[in-house]
């Protein structure tokens, strides 16, 4: 159970897999997961506040609260919440 | 070539005026953020992840089967520009950006603003833990990619959102920890008999989403007031005071908010259309008549982007809105259409209007919020920085309203430009000010409406 | 309506005026200020934030050296430094002919105490890595640098308050009228008269000097300013670059703020917006300066309404017209850094009749006849 947000998978687990990076480590996904999704299903956040310092794994899940952008290389900064997982994407939090 | 006309959003209301104007021979170009048509009410998962209608939207599969429906046979009559933010307009030109990287312009002649609406949220002690989420977005979670946001959630909240929710979760077999309902069961039974006269249907799927939770067995609080989400990496517990004033201390892993919703407006307020307090919603709305149109000239609005109405009040005004545009055009325009339309919209308007009374925004839960509690979630102010500034021995003189404040603190100015917070500074400042929140003010809109990347832009291909 | 008898009357409550309540009151003397919207609301608020002297007109330096006085001891005197840091000020040379431009003015500086040290390209780089290839020279200077607009000219006008002005905001002039010894200043609500009246009214500071027969050639203008996401803090001096197109801060808290060119104003409506078309523009100039801030999101953008003037230097000093009148508008985009000393200028004109700091360039007789 990762530390932070407990995020679970109710439905939809017969996907196919996919790997992608996450930070310059393997993390595995499903396919139709975003980006969001997939991080904090592994780690339970996906950025880090920068006045807080606390811990972050969206809020609105929907494109409104700025809260999980993070750096996707080949297309910059993206919203999590908005980017699906493709294979062998690379993802920075930082 | 016909000038162009410009729908923003694919939600309900933009799908509908889309359907209007293909009809009439208009060849729409309709900018949405989102992956595919739906907006967020009936958004559908990304590829792969194949989910049946019935399973994603419950009793209202019917409809958004009918509206997905609808555009993918509008689809080759219409330019379609999904991923597509429009984070600027400025007279009759918009300014694009795609994919999170592409910058355009495009140029019309009318537009329909139609970008549905937000939760709206207040703060509370550790809302900004991982776990905690607002009621729309642990929807969209479930909904979209099969996750729940935790093993024992709970539920705060008030309005249609926050038992429908209960209800979906339970049915997708996600623990709940407890539903928190700031409107107490006596307010519901006392505006229950308006409520069915005035739309039975909606009614009665309240009562049953209700009933199923009361089987379920879910601690149910009514009339209660959150006080505090406690954990350190997650929500651990979540401490309200019940309907009876006792304090209850609720053990959860995550947590979801939503007050009803608030309108997405910031389009509306760059393109220079005025605003007014909704003492009714208790938000801040852009002007605009039944048929949409707006005191800017070519400028329309439809959806709860307007005013919160919901999903089927949204089909009607869209279609109600790209008649007016049609009409501005000179194109026939079909009255008794017109009319059905308006008079179905006045219908819905008064259902909502019971509704709006039944769960107003508990503002006073503002009042007795720790000072610590942080306010503004990009910038991290606090309650106490924003009241700081209002005090007498504040380093600024008094601020007057809120973009002042915003000015002094940093409230509302961070990435999402008080999308979340904007509203809850206003009612704070209002108090603080002994004034009312139409006083303390709304914070305006900047462009960009959302973040827009810095990268090296050719802005001679742009024009 | 019983007029309200006072010594001197400030029209405007940007940083200048502010300053100049401040400095009259802490002299005892009785003022009103009269503000149309909020002290601070248009130029003097919404501003890029630049502290600089490096690169300012000659005519403006020793007021600007001045005005570095007060800036420095802000915190003791009006109770906050208004987030003022001196992380001092790189131009930037983006060509030989700009690196020219930086030698230049070297020697001017120079004449005026102010001290630059020119920075070669190899030397620059060393110091600056983060440097884009494009740019070729800097003249770096230690004792400028930056503060946030939004906090300075409210926290001297409460500073004046505290000292005795009379702060009156939401206050829009209807009219003035003189008779030879008084001036009579009305409001909605108020009149007020007044041996003295002292017009720091930014932009609209002309249509007051034309009311007294000297009519001064202003337009408006307005910057066109964005601010990123918080990144990491790296870029600590201030950057500007010869001609001005550019010109770029990072804050501590990590966002980072650029302008250049200009956005919309309508000074008659009192509303203004940013130019997302110049927006982009300065994109690729800020790009140019500092490569690696490529991808990071801007969350907003702004502007406001300055007054310009043909030469780019404010009108300071006495009215060549009327008795009893002092002018210190049309401050060209240079307000910010110059407001706290102006009004120690501008009280001391009314107080004394005369002041140590050099204005005559700055007079607003070079546009009569």
């Amino acid at each position: 159970m990762p530390k932070y947000m407990n995020l679970t998978r109710v439905s939809g687990s017969q996907r196919p897999r996919l790997d992608f990076e996450l930070d310059g480590a393997r993390c595995g996904a499903l396919e139709g997961d975003t980006v969001l999704t997939a991080a904090v299903m592994r780690d339970g956040y996906v950025r880090r506040s920068e006045f807080d310092q606390g811990m972050r794994a969206g809020f609105c899940w929907m494109g409104a609260c700025q809260d999980c952008w993070v750096t996707i290389e080949g297309r910059g900064r993206q919203r999590a919440c908005a980017t699906v997982v493709e294979q062998g994407m690379r993802v920075k939090r930082s | 070539m016909t000038a162009a006309v410009a729908i923003i959003g694919a939600g309900p209301a933009g799908v509908r005026a889309a359907e209007v104007l293909v009809r009439a021979g208009v060849r729409p170009r309709v900018f949405d953020e989102g992956l595919a048509a739906g907006g967020r009410i009936y958004q559908r998962p990304p590829g792969a992840f194949k989910r049946s209608a019935k399973e994603l939207y419950g009793l209202e599969a019917a409809k958004a089967e009918r509206v997905h429906n609808i555009f993918a046979k509008l689809e080759k009559y219409l330019d379609y520009r999904p991923q597509t933010l429009v984070w600027d307009i400025a007279g009759k030109t918009l300014f694009t950006l795609t994919g999170g990287t592409a910058y355009g312009t495009e140029t019309f002649e009318q537009i329909i603003i139609a970008p549905g609406a937000v939760d709206r949220v207040m703060p509370l002690p550790g809302w900004t833990l991982p776990g905690v989420t607002t009621l729309g977005g642990a929807q969209i979670a479930l909904k979209t990619q099969g996750v729940a946001i935790g093993e024992k959630v709970a539920l705060v909240g008030s309005g249609p959102l926050l038992w429908l929710l209960a209800h979906q979760y339970v049915q997708a077999g996600a623990p709940l920890a407890a539903l928190v309902d700031t409107t107490s069961f006596a307010a519901k039974a006392r505006a229950s008999a308006a409520m069915m006269a005035g739309d039975a249907a909606t009614t009665l799927k309240g009562v049953y989403y209700t009933a199923t939770l009361r089987l379920k067995r879910i601690p149910i609080h009514e009339g209660a007031v959150p006080v505090a989400i406690r954990g350190e990496e997650r929500p651990r517990e979540l401490l309200i005071k019940d309907g009876k004033g006792r304090d209850v201390t609720i053990a959860c892993d995550a947590v979801a908010l939503g007050w009803g919703l608030k309108p997405e407006t910031r389009l509306a307020d760059i393109a220079g259309v005025p605003f007014d307090y909704d003492e009714v919603q208790q938000n801040w709305i852009p002007v605009r008549e039944m048929s949409g149109k707006t005191a800017v000239q070519g400028v329309y609005l439809a959806g709860d982007g307007a005013r919160i109405g919901g999903a089927d009040m949204a089909e009607l005004a869209g279609a109600r809105a790209a008649w007016a545009v049609l009409g501005e055009r000179g194109a026939f325009v079909d009255e008794d259409e017109v009319n059905r339309l308006e008079r179905a919209l006045k219908k819905e308007a008064a259902y909502r209007d019971v509704l709006d009374k039944l769960f107003p925004f508990p503002s006073e839960i503002l009042a007795g919020l720790p000072e610590e509690t942080v306010l503004c979630r990009c910038e991290g102010v606090s309650i106490a920085g924003l009241k700081r500034t209002c005090a007498a021995d504040a380093v600024a003189m008094t601020p007057l309203e809120v973009n002042r404040a915003k000015a002094f603190t940093r409230v509302g100015m961070g990435r999402c430009q008080g999308r979340m917070c904007g509203h809850t500074a206003s009612e704070i400042l209002a108090r603080e000010l002994k004034c009312g929140v139409r006083e303390a003010g709304r914070l305006r809109a900047q462009p960009p409406v959302k973040p827009v990347p810095l990268v090296p832009v050719t802005t001679e291909a742009l024009t | 309506m019983t007029p309200v008898e006072t010594d001197v009357v400030v029209v405007g409550g940007g940083g200048a005026g502010c300053s100049t309540a401040w400095h009259l009151a802490l002299r005892n003397t009785r003022v009103v200020l009269l503000e149309r919207g909020l002290v601070g609301g248009q130029a003097s608020g919404v501003n890029y934030g630049g502290v600089r002297q490096q690169g300012r007109d000659p005519a403006e330096l020793p007021i600007s050296a001045r005005s570095r006085e007060i800036w420095q001891k802000l915190k003791s005197l009006i109770g906050t430094e208004a987030e003022y840091v001196v992380s001092g000020h790189l131009k930037l040379a983006r060509n030989d002919e700009e690196a020219k431009d930086l030698e230049r003015y070297l020697e001017v500086a120079a004449g005026y105490g102010l001290e630059l040290r020119y920075l070669p390209e190899k030397e620059l780089k060393q110091e600056f890595p983060w440097l884009g290839p494009k740019v070729v020279a800097g003249s770096y200077c230690a004792t400028d640098g930056a503060a946030n607009p939004r906090l300075l000219a409210p926290a001297i006008a409460r500073a004046a308050r505290d000292a005795g002005a009379d702060i009156r905001q939401q206050a829009e002039v209807v009219d003035i009228a003189h008779d030879g010894d008084t001036f009579t200043v009305a409001t909605k609500e108020a009149v007020f008269r007044a041996p003295v009246l002292v017009n720091t009214a930014g932009y609209w500071g002309g249509a007051i000097a034309e009311r007294f027969g000297e009519p001064a050639p202003i337009s408006s203008f307005s910057p066109n300013m964005a601010v990123t996401e918080p990144i990491p803090y790296f870029i600590v001096p201030n950057l500007g670059v010869v001609g001005g197109d550019i010109y770029l801060r990072q804050i501590d808290r990590g966002n980072v703020i650029f302008g250049g060119g200009r956005g919309f104003g309508d000074p008659e409506r009192v509303r203004s917006r940013p130019s997302a078309l110049r927006t982009m523009e300065s994109f690729a100039l800020a790009l140019e300066l500092v490569p690696q801030l490529k991808g990071v999101e801007v969350i907003r953008s702004w502007t406001g309404i300055d007054g310009d003037m043909p030469d780019h230097i404010p009108v300071v000093g006495p009215s060549s017209t009327t008795k009893g009148l002092f002018h210190a508008f049309g401050f060209s985009g240079h307000g910010f850094q110059l407001g706290p000393g102006i009004g120690a200028i501008m009280s001391e004109l009314v107080l004394d009749g005369k002041t140590p700091t050099p204005i005559e360039p700055l007079s607003i007789g070079r546009f009569a006849g």
